[in-house]
Order: structure tokens, then sequence, then C-alpha cells
């Protein structure tokens, strides 16, 4: 690993400011991405932000129909909020199944967000559940967020501050894990809103992306057999040793039609 | 002896008190003053010419020491590495063997070959000098898939072609012939996946050089430190045998991937006197995916002949084996001796003929992990029987009982050239049939159906050789060394036990199971005995741990040089008695005659303090023998699997697994258990999970554990594992070993289980989601 | 950069340069060698120890962020003569061979444990899925966990 700057500011503009006047600065929240390709010295910030301990990015709180989940929460803590079992239940359950327990002890909603990995199982969530993303300047729809493999719509040096979920009546979400990595080879959420249907998709394009025709199948009609013809997201499947465009397609349909059953089923 | 600690008690390993606790000491753990940091030049490329290494920007790096290349290693005369065993083409001609520097001198023929050595004074800076060396390659045309290497052009300059042997064995016309009169056929063609074994800790070395003495330290992951100081001292030369000390400390799993000897520790040794200083290197995980050995890459064609009745008539098998780059110690073995002399497995085949074809191609070089040979014989065997009985419409269990060898056959010589002493495979299997309710599977299948899975079981019936070997028989076979193992018993001045063994525990608990036969033979309590391994400093010499040996040959040779012990104790011990030595007996630790009784701690002190003894006796009470076996061991045993198929994704799931062993004599059976759940792990790895994959252009495409797939813990279920028992005919403690059996016969029961489950024979290993589901789909 | 941390009870103050991880600095600068390092993808969970009482892989954490909280390793757990109920549990049913996954493997355990889910076969298997172990196949450390499960919530009660 190559010699940077650590530095750990104690307040969102403090960070911000950090990142403005540093040469090629990197914000640490959670760490997971970053810390292992600055280990293979595939990338070298030369400084680091450390956001943890931020108050402007932690605390889980769900009022008036919508979950907020601060930046800085780790997966494991997402997992085992009360707020967000009470609410959301898909989601509690989708942030228990990232990585693994040690992954999820350090892993940040924030910090996966902001990489936007293919085979993130967030985005999935964002997605479905028409997230707001707010940051130090600005709130970002979540149909505006994802912009491509590992590119969102964050500026130089914005942070995400929080996320703002719509609670649904009911979701669920079902993963196809890549056997070796456990990443998600493709995710699925479904949640129903009242009748109106959103479905988020991940690990099949270069970013999160919503499957628009199943939404509309099973608003129509909610149902797992409604998605037997629907047609698949317009995206270039992607394709990788575990799991071919074709095989891939595939199990986003499997893996909503299993999330379809789960969500029609549950109480 | 004690109930608690002796022959058949599952003691708790002494050695865990120190792992559970963080007071283990493996290689990485050791740090020297003065020592210094290696990291290694790489080949970026499969094959390439190296015309230029330019280190003037990376020596200009604070803390950079030195830069060696290959030139520098032979210009200081230092020797290729060897491959340990020769095999002859079917022509009676020699293997063909492509010379294999430490470092790469002209040309590079696998990713991650090593072509150079940066050390620093710290390994941040011989990581940054690493990245400043300038080297300038002509890349060249790599051959990747061992399928293609043979009419390939040839990789290695000099060499006619990439086919290093054409080797075979058995009866070529016979077999044809039977073929042809058979009542039915069953022709499969079989590809054995290319594995990485990824023991968890990365291979690593630390050496020394003492320039007032000459003597070099060595410190490595080692399976056999011995062989390591013999083939560094005669062949590749740096130092002659008494200037070179081995030490393997405590080893974190090796699976065979640790037995070889390899160019890092090897350079690391020679480069320590040169820059007058201890080096340090440790692999990173991404270094040993590309520089460990790799396993197995069999592709094979296999044809069985059954009569009318189904009793097998002969077996046909054409095998490309692809060795990597260059041949490694054993690598050539692998694919031969190792495999073509098990292909009677446990049947009656009168007639069996297998011709294999080692190539060379720009891959890792291939080497013994886990069975080595064994599983892929055994997956060949397995597999095409299953096929048999499907395709003849019999119970693939009964088919196996009727081919196979039958209690009073043995000693049974097989077609291709093994002598199996002893064994009971119809008892496994009807023990293993039992355990895995067969009569209940039915039911099993429809609950599955019901749930949207299909369902499915496979059987492997398997036989291994193990114990390697006799060494007259070895070594007329073309291996390099013999094959016996050394012992040597100490009894203290005041009766504690010191044992040395040239055996390595790495896993294996050797420092529990070896105290438990020498107490349990000598009579003396389990806690006065140590067991010392894995130094050539301390124990006289060694063949090392691998081929499932340790108990069988290891373990002799230490029952030998108790036998030594007693007889000359009891010398000792009727002239203190005034006794006639006939008429001593050896007892619970004690010499007796008529009412008198001496312990042996009576008698050790005596023989350090002769006061009262035998003119005509040295005296001590300290003795060695070296086991040379008369014959392998043949561990068998009956593996059933069952797994479950997801028709949507095609996710197998390997629900149940039960595998029935015969070791003979088993000393610890915890021990035992732990074995073969390993086995088990990794055969069902390299069924469902593990690939090493290249690109077409020889890049490894599996190269971390994001892509490579380790079975995890929610990969594998419980095991069912129980033991029958036919005592070896030819060693002293009646043991077969049971090291490999897990790994040995998981694949083929597993692969068996997938293909009855989906319904066709064309499963390839790893059964991976993908591949399963296009197969229920017709894709 | 100056540190302080809290190491197995005793606090440390050190200097280190910022691109210390926490491995290098438990591992180099302390000589707590029972923490391995297996892999350099954040996968084989050798390295796990626990940061606040949570369990991490110590190969992706820097020093830095384990500043002024307190680090439990393998040998902060345990000593030969007492040892916790997860290292004895793991010791009486074999649940290791080589010992090299294992301290990570016991860190994470103990976690599971202390986290106080229902725990079986299948939840304990889910729950380590971030340890590889190459040697045991698993079912002995299943057997190991489930046992040091019953041991340390008869102490707790």
């Amino acid at each position: 690993m190559n010699p940077f700057n650590y530095h750990k500011p104690s307040t969102l503009a403090e960070a911000v400011a950090l990142h403005r006047d540093a040469e090629d600065p990197a914000y640490l929240s959670g760490g997971h991405t970053l810390l292992p390709t600055m280990t293979q010295r595939l990338a070298a910030p030369s400084d680091l932000i450390d956001l943890e301990g931020l108050a402007e990015l932690t605390g889980i709180a769900a009022e008036d129909g919508t979950l907020s989940i601060g930046a800085f929460t780790r997966h494991a803590e997402a997992a085992a909020s009360a707020e967000v079992a009470g609410t959301l239940p898909a989601l509690a359950e989708l942030a228990e199944g990232i990585g693994d327990a040690q992954v999820r002890n350090r892993g940040t909603i924030g910090g996966s967000l902001a990489n936007s990995d293919p085979a993130a199982d967030y985005p999935a969530a964002v997605l479905a559940l028409n997230a707001v993303i707010h940051t130090d300047r600005r709130q970002i729809a979540a149909d505006d967020y994802f912009r491509g493999l590992f590119e969102t719509a964050l500026e130089e040096g914005e942070i995400i501050t929080r996320i703002d979920f719509a609670i649904p009546s009911r979701a669920a979400y079902e993963k196809f894990p890549n056997p070796a990595s456990r990443y998600a080879t493709a995710g699925v959420m479904v949640a129903d809103f009242n009748g109106t249907v959103r479905v988020g998709v991940t690990g099949a394009g270069p970013c999160g992306c919503r499957a628009h025709a199943f939404e509309a199948a099973l608003s129509a009609h909610l149902d797992p057999a409604a998605l037997d013809a629907a047609e698949l997201p317009a995206i270039d499947f992607n394709s990788d040793l575990h799991a071919s465009a074709e095989y891939r397609a595939h199990l986003v349909r499997v893996l909503a039609q299993r999330a379809t059953a789960r969500l029609v089923a549950a109480p | 002896m004690s109930a608690e600690t002796g022959i058949g008690a599952a003691v708790k390993r002494r050695e865990d008190l120190r792992f559970i606790t963080g007071r283990g000491t493996y290689t990485d753990d050791l740090n020297v003053p003065g020592q210094t940091y290696g990291v290694f030049l790489r080949s970026p490329y499969a094959r390439a010419k190296i015309n230029a290494i330019d280190a003037a920007d990376a020596l200009q790096v604070d803390g950079a020491l030195a830069v060696f290349t290959g030139q520098d290693a032979a210009v200081d005369g230092l020797g290729d590495l060897p491959c340990g065993w020769l095999v002859k083409s079917k022509d009676g001609s020699d293997m063909v063997s492509a010379p294999h520097p430490p470092l790469a001198v002209s040309q590079v023929n696998y990713v991650g070959e090593p072509y150079g050595l940066v050390v620093a004074e710290s390994l941040a800076a011989a990581r940054e000098a690493a990245e400043l060396v300038a080297a300038d390659f002509e890349e060249l045309t790599p051959v990747v898939a061992a399928a293609e290497a043979a009419k390939a052009s040839p990789i290695h300059e000099g060499l006619e072609a990439n086919l290093a042997y054409d080797w075979e064995l058995g009866d070529e016309a016979a077999t044809d012939a039977a073929l042809a009169a058979a009542a039915h056929v069953t022709r499969l063609d079989l590809t054995n996946n290319r594995l990485i074994p990824n023991a968890i800790e990365p291979r690593a070395a630390l050496a020394t050089f003492d320039p007032t003495s000459g003597e070099y330290e060595l410190r490595t992951t080692s399976q056999n430190p011995h062989l390591e100081r013999l083939v560094l001292s005669a062949f590749v030369q740096i130092a002659p045998e008494h200037k070179l000390r081995v030490v393997a400390p405590d080893v974190g799993g090796g699976f065979g991937s640790k037995i070889f000897v390899y160019a890092e520790e090897t350079v690391v040794t020679w480069a320590a006197a040169k820059v007058g200083r201890p080096i340090k290197w440790t692999a990173e995980r991404s270094e040993s995916f590309l520089a460990d050995a790799h396993a197995r890459d069999h592709v094979t064609h296999a044809e069985l002949g059954l009569d009318e009745a189904g009793r097998f008539t002969a077996l046909k098998v054409r095998t490309t084996a692809n060795l990597g780059a260059y041949l490694s110690l054993f690598g050539s073995s692998v694919p031969t001796f190792l495999y073509g002399t098990l292909l009677a497995g446990q049947y009656k085949t009168p007639n069996i003929h297998v011709q294999t074809h080692g190539v060379y191609t720009n891959t890792t070089p291939v080497d013994a992990y886990r069975g080595a040979g064994r599983p892929e014989a055994t997956f060949v065997v397995e597999r095409i029987v299953e096929a048999a009985a499907r395709e003849t419409g019999r119970d693939p269990a009964e088919l196996r009982r009727l081919n196979m060898i039958e209690p009073g056959d043995f000693p049974y010589e097989t077609p291709v050239a093994l002598v199996y002493d002893t064994g009971n495979y119809q008892a496994s299997l009807d023990r293993a049939l039992q355990l895995v309710d067969y009569g209940g599977f039915k039911q099993r299948r429809a609950a599955s159906e019901a749930e949207g899975k299909r369902r499915g079981i496979g059987f492997s019936c398997y036989i291994e050789a193990c114990g390697l070997a006799p060494s007259q028989l070895a070594i007329q076979l073309g291996a390099g060394v013999g094959l016996y193992e050394s012992g040597e018993i100490r009894i203290n001045p005041t009766g504690s036990v010191t044992v040395f063994t040239g055996s390595h525990s790495h896993g294996q608990g050797h420092e529990t199971t070896f105290a438990q036969v020498v107490s349990d033979k000598l009579g003396v309590p389990f806690d006065d005995v140590e067991v010392v391994h894995g130094d050539t400093g301390r124990v006289e010499f060694g063949l090392g741990t691998y081929g499932s040996r340790s108990l069988a040959v290891g373990g002799s040779a230490l029952i030998s040089a108790a036998d030594k012990i007693i007889a000359k104790g009891t010398r000792i011990a009727a002239h203190m008695m005034q006794a006639e030595p006939d008429n001593v007996a050896f007892e619970e630790g004690a010499f007796i005659s008529g009412n008198q009784r001496l312990t042996l701690q009576e008698v050790a002190f005596a023989s350090y303090v002769p006061a009262d003894y035998p003119p005509d006796l040295e005296p001590g009470l300290s003795e060695k023998a070296f086991y040379d076996p008369e014959n392998f061991t043949y561990p068998a045993g009956a593996h059933i699997a069952e797994v479950e198929v997801d028709e949507a994704t095609g996710v197998v799931q390997l629900v149940n697994f039960v595998a029935v062993d015969d070791f003979g004599h088993v000393i610890n059976p915890m021990i035992v258990d732990g074995q073969v759940h390993g086995g088990l792990a990794q055969g069902a790895g390299q069924a469902l999970l593990e690939h090493g994959i290249y690109d077409a252009d020889g890049q490894l495409t599996t190269g971390s554990y994001m892509d490579y797939c380790m079975p995890r813990a929610d990969d594998v279920p419980d095991f069912t594992v129980d033991t029958t028992v036919t005592p070896c005919t030819h060693n002293p403690l009646g043991a077969k070993g049971c090291g490999e059996a897990g790994a040995i016969g998981s694949p083929a029961a597993i692969i068996n289980a997938v293909t009855d489950a989906v319904g066709t024979e064309d499963i390839a290993m790893p059964a991976t989601p993908e591949q399963v589901w296009r197969k229920l789909h017709g894709l | 950069m100056n540190l302080t941390l809290t190491v197995n009870g005793v606090e440390h103050s050190l200097d280190v340069p910022a691109n210390t991880l926490l491995t290098d600095l438990l591992r180099t600068q302390l000589r707590l060698t029972g923490t391995h390092v297996g892999c350099d993808t954040s996968q084989c969970g050798a390295c796990t120890v626990h940061l606040d009482g949570r369990s991490v892989k110590a190969c992706t954490v820097l020093a830095a962020q384990a500043g002024g909280r307190t680090v439990t390793t393998i040998e902060g757990i345990g000593s030969p003569d007492d040892l916790h109920p997860m290292q004895a549990a793991f010791r009486d049913c074999h649940a290791l061979q080589c010992g090299f996954c294992t301290p990570g493997m016991i860190l994470r355990a103990i976690e599971l444990v202390e986290d106080g889910g229902a725990l079986d076969n299948r939840t304990v298997r889910e729950g380590l899925e971030g340890n590889i172990c190459r040697c045991t196949g698993y079912h002995n450390i299943v057997k190991a966990v489930l046992a040091a499960s019953d041991t340390m919530q008869e102490q707790s009660q």
C-alpha cells in the first residue's frame, strides 16, 4: 500500500473541505473495496478521509412512510435494527445477506452506494424502494443515481449523508450469490406500494436498474406467473466465469418470481 | 497400555493447545535480526522471450538492496529444479524434460513464473522496487489447452514437441480383443478439472547464511524438509547437506502442494549469501494461485466392456494429462504410476490398458494434490461403471458387487501391476448402503420432487495405493529416491522418550498419534513421549509426508525402532536380573523374568549409568530404524452421495454423504474421521465448485478467492463416516493410511449423483449451476 | 502517525505509518502472530479479530481505524491454562487440523454465539461463511461451535 495522509474529520463540512484541498483524496467508509484495492496497489490516493463518527451520517429512523438510514450505517447495524426490521424486513434481510459477517461489521450503506459495484446488493433496494439519496449538497432520486459501471450521479467530493427509503406495503429480496465471492450474481427486490409494484435489479448489468416490464406485469397481476413472459430489462447483461448473460437474464426472472412468491405468501 | 491414550483411543491432540491460543509458529511468524524482504518478479505473459531486464531504477528506491535475475543464478552455477521421477514412453525412451531454472533466464513459460528477486530492507521497499524493474519481453504464442498441446508447436526451445511422454500400462491387444467381443461397451469422455490446492497458509521461506561457518538455514513451508535439503544440495547445488539445515516449523496445510521444491525457497536461500543478510519471502494469495503447483487437469476417453451377465471384461483408457510448463518434482508420476495402476479399482476386470500422453502447456506446473492420480483413476472407473449400470439397466450397487474382488481372492494381482494384499469391499458397500438408507431413496426423491427439486444418488467404490512406497519397486519404476521412512526413539536417562520421525505433520496430528504408537508399544505414559519432526538438524533423514504414508511407513519405522529398544533393553535387564535374555519378557513397560521386574525407566537409567551392565554392550538406549514397505497399502471404501438439483437455477446442493472406509487398524479414530471430513470437502469442491481456468492467452482467470470457488461451511453437509477393518498384512501396525481417501472417492460419487438427478452422463466437473441448468433444459 | 489503542487489555501508544494495516500492527509491531494472513481479497477470514467486540478482517482495517478502540486477538481470549469455552470446544471436537484458520475461526465463532441468535447446524454454517478452512471440511467446527454455545450460555446464566 502506498503512503497517504489519514484524516479523521469531526464534521461533515470538515470532511468536504479536506477533500477539496487534497491532491488525490478518497473517502474511507467501511473500506472493504477501497483498502484491498490499495493493498494490491491498484489505487493510491494521496489522502484518506475517514467518515466514521460523523454525526450527520448516522442514525436510523422510520417516520411518515419513510425509513431513513444514515450513510455510515454498517450492514450489520441495518440488519439488526429494530426500525428496519419493523418497517422494511426485506431490507434487513438484504443487509443480512451482504458479504459475510465480518464484511457486514465494516461495510456501510453509503460506502456501498458511492462505490456502486455492479454486484452489490443495496442498489436493488434503492431502486425498488424509490429511495432518495441525500448528500452534503442535494437530494438525488434513485432513478437518477446509478449511471453505469462504478459510476453514479455523485460529484467529486460529494458525500452521501443518508438514504430515505419509501416504506412499501410489502417487499421481498432474492439473491443468487456468486459461489466464490458471495457478491450478487443477480439480485432482485420486488416492492408492492398498494398495488403499484417496483422491481429493482442488481448484479445483472453495469449497475442497478429497474425491471419496468416486470413492474407493469406485477402491478397488473401480482403473481409470479405474471412474469413468465414479461420482458427483461433492456440492458447488456453481464457475462463472466460464473454466469453468462443468458443465464443471468434467466436468473433475474427466476429471482423476481421467487421474490414475488414470497411477497404474496407473506402474512 | 492405557485405554485412554493407547492405540485406538480418540486422544485429544496435544498440538492443539498452541494453535487455539495463537501460539503456533508458522514460517511467516518467524523474524530474525537483520532480516530483509524478498519480492519475486513474475511473468505477466504465458510465453515470452526475455530480451533485457533493467534494474537501475529499482535499485534507486530507498532501502532496495539487490535485484537478482536468472542470469545471475546461472553465472553462479545454480542447478535446475529437478523432476524426481523418470517416466519412460512406451517405446522405451526417457521422458522429455524441459530445463527448469529456478529463475527464468531467456524465456518465461507461464504467467507467474519467477524471473527475478528483489531484496530490500522492508517489504514495502521491495514491492516498490519490484514495480520499477523494467523487463523487456517479446510475447510468443502460448499453448494453453492440453488437448491441443501435442499437435501445437513446441513451447520449449530445443524440444521437438510438447509431448513429454507417451506412457502405457497393460495389454493393449488383449484389451482391444475383449472389447470387440463384449456384449456391451460403455464409452465415456471425461475431464478432470484443474484444481489449485490452496492450503490456507501461503508458502513462505526465511533463509539465513552464516559466512563464518558457511552454513545456510532455510525455514520454510515444507511437507518434507529432508527432501528439500537433498534437492537443494544434490541438484541445485546451493550447499552440501552438512552446511544446509532445513526446518519446516508449523505448516498450515499442504495437501501435496508443499511437497515440491519450488523456485522461491531455492532462490532466497542462494540470495541470502549473496546479500549477506537473512531474506524472508511470504507469498501473497494471488501469488500462491500462480506459483503453487496446480493439480489434476486430465482429458480422458474410456471404454468399458461387459459380458451378458454384466461382468467387466475390459477397460481401455486414453488420457491426456496437462503437466504445465515444466515437470514439477513428482509431476511426471502422478498421471502415470499413481493413476494407471489404479484403474482396476475394486473389480476383477481381466483386461486393462491405459495410455497417458503427458504434455507441456504454458500454464503453472501440475503436480500431486491430495490423492494425486488416484482421484483421477477413481473418477474414470467409478463414472464409467455407473454409466454402464444405467445403460444396461442394472442397479449400480449390484453391478459393482457383481464385479468386486472377493475377500477370498487376496492377494489379488491386477492387470495393471499391483498386488492388493487384503480388503473386504462388499463389507464397506453394505455398511454404506445401510447408513444411507438406500431403500428409502425413492421416498426421499419423491419428497424432493414435491419441492421442485430433482434428487440423485451416486456411488463410488474406490481403491487407492498408499503407504508410498516399496523403494526397489519405486526406483525400478523411475523414482529418484527410495521411499522408506526413518524413525528414532531415544529413551532419555530418566525414562522420558523423545521420538524423531522423518514424517512431517502439517495438520495430521503426528505429535499425538505417533506418541500414542510409541507409548502403547513401549508401555510408557503418553505424556512422557515427545515427537520431533520437520528439522534436518534434529532428525537424521526422512522422506516426508504425502501419499497417506506417514503412519503406514513412518509409524512402522517407529515400531521397528521400538523393537530394537526392547531387544537391547532385554539384554540389559537380563544382565541386571541375572536371567537369560530368552527368559525375559517385555510387558506393559517392564522387563519381567520370573517374579523379577524392571521398568523401562530403570533399564534406561542403567544404560546411561552402566554400573551393573553387560560388558559387551554399548551404553545408552537410543535406536533408529528405516522401514521400507514390502508393498503399497490399499485403503478402499464405499462413498455414496445424494444431491438435490434446483430445476429453475441448476444449483446443486450436496445434501447427504456417506463414507465407509477401510484404513486397516486405526490409531486415533477422532483424527481419522477428521481426515476423511477434510478430504470429502475437497472432493466436493472439485465436483461442484473449484476450477482453475486459463483464458486463451494463458492468463489465470480464477486467480483469487473472488473467482476460485473454495468450499465454505455452508457448501457442505455434515458427513456420515464409518470404517470397516481389514488390517494391512505387511506392516506391523496393520495400518493403511487415511489422508487422501475423502478426496479420492467423493468426486465420482457426487457427479454420479448429479448425473442421476439430471439424466445425462454429460456433466463436467465442477457441476456449476449454469452448466447444470443448461443440461436440464437442453440448452 | 501517533496511535493509542488497547490490545488484549493492554494500552499501546505507537507511532506508525498511516498505511499500516491492523494485521501488520498486530503481527509485526506487537508480535501477536496468532492473527494470520491467508489471502489478499478479504475473503479467507484467517485474520479475524474483534474490534470493539465485533469480528473484523484485520487485513482490511487500517491500524488508524482502530485508534482509541479495543482490539482482541486470539492471544487475548484465553490462555493454555484458562481456555475460552470456544477454544476448549475446538480442541474437544477436533475442530482444527493445521491450525492456520483456527484463530480467525474461533473469534468469529465467539461473536456468532454472543450475538445470541438461535444456532443450529445451518445457521452456524451460514455464520461462518467468511472463514475458509481447507483441512476440516467444517464438520467438526460446526460441532465445536454448537458445543461451545451451550457452555457459554450455561456460564452466562
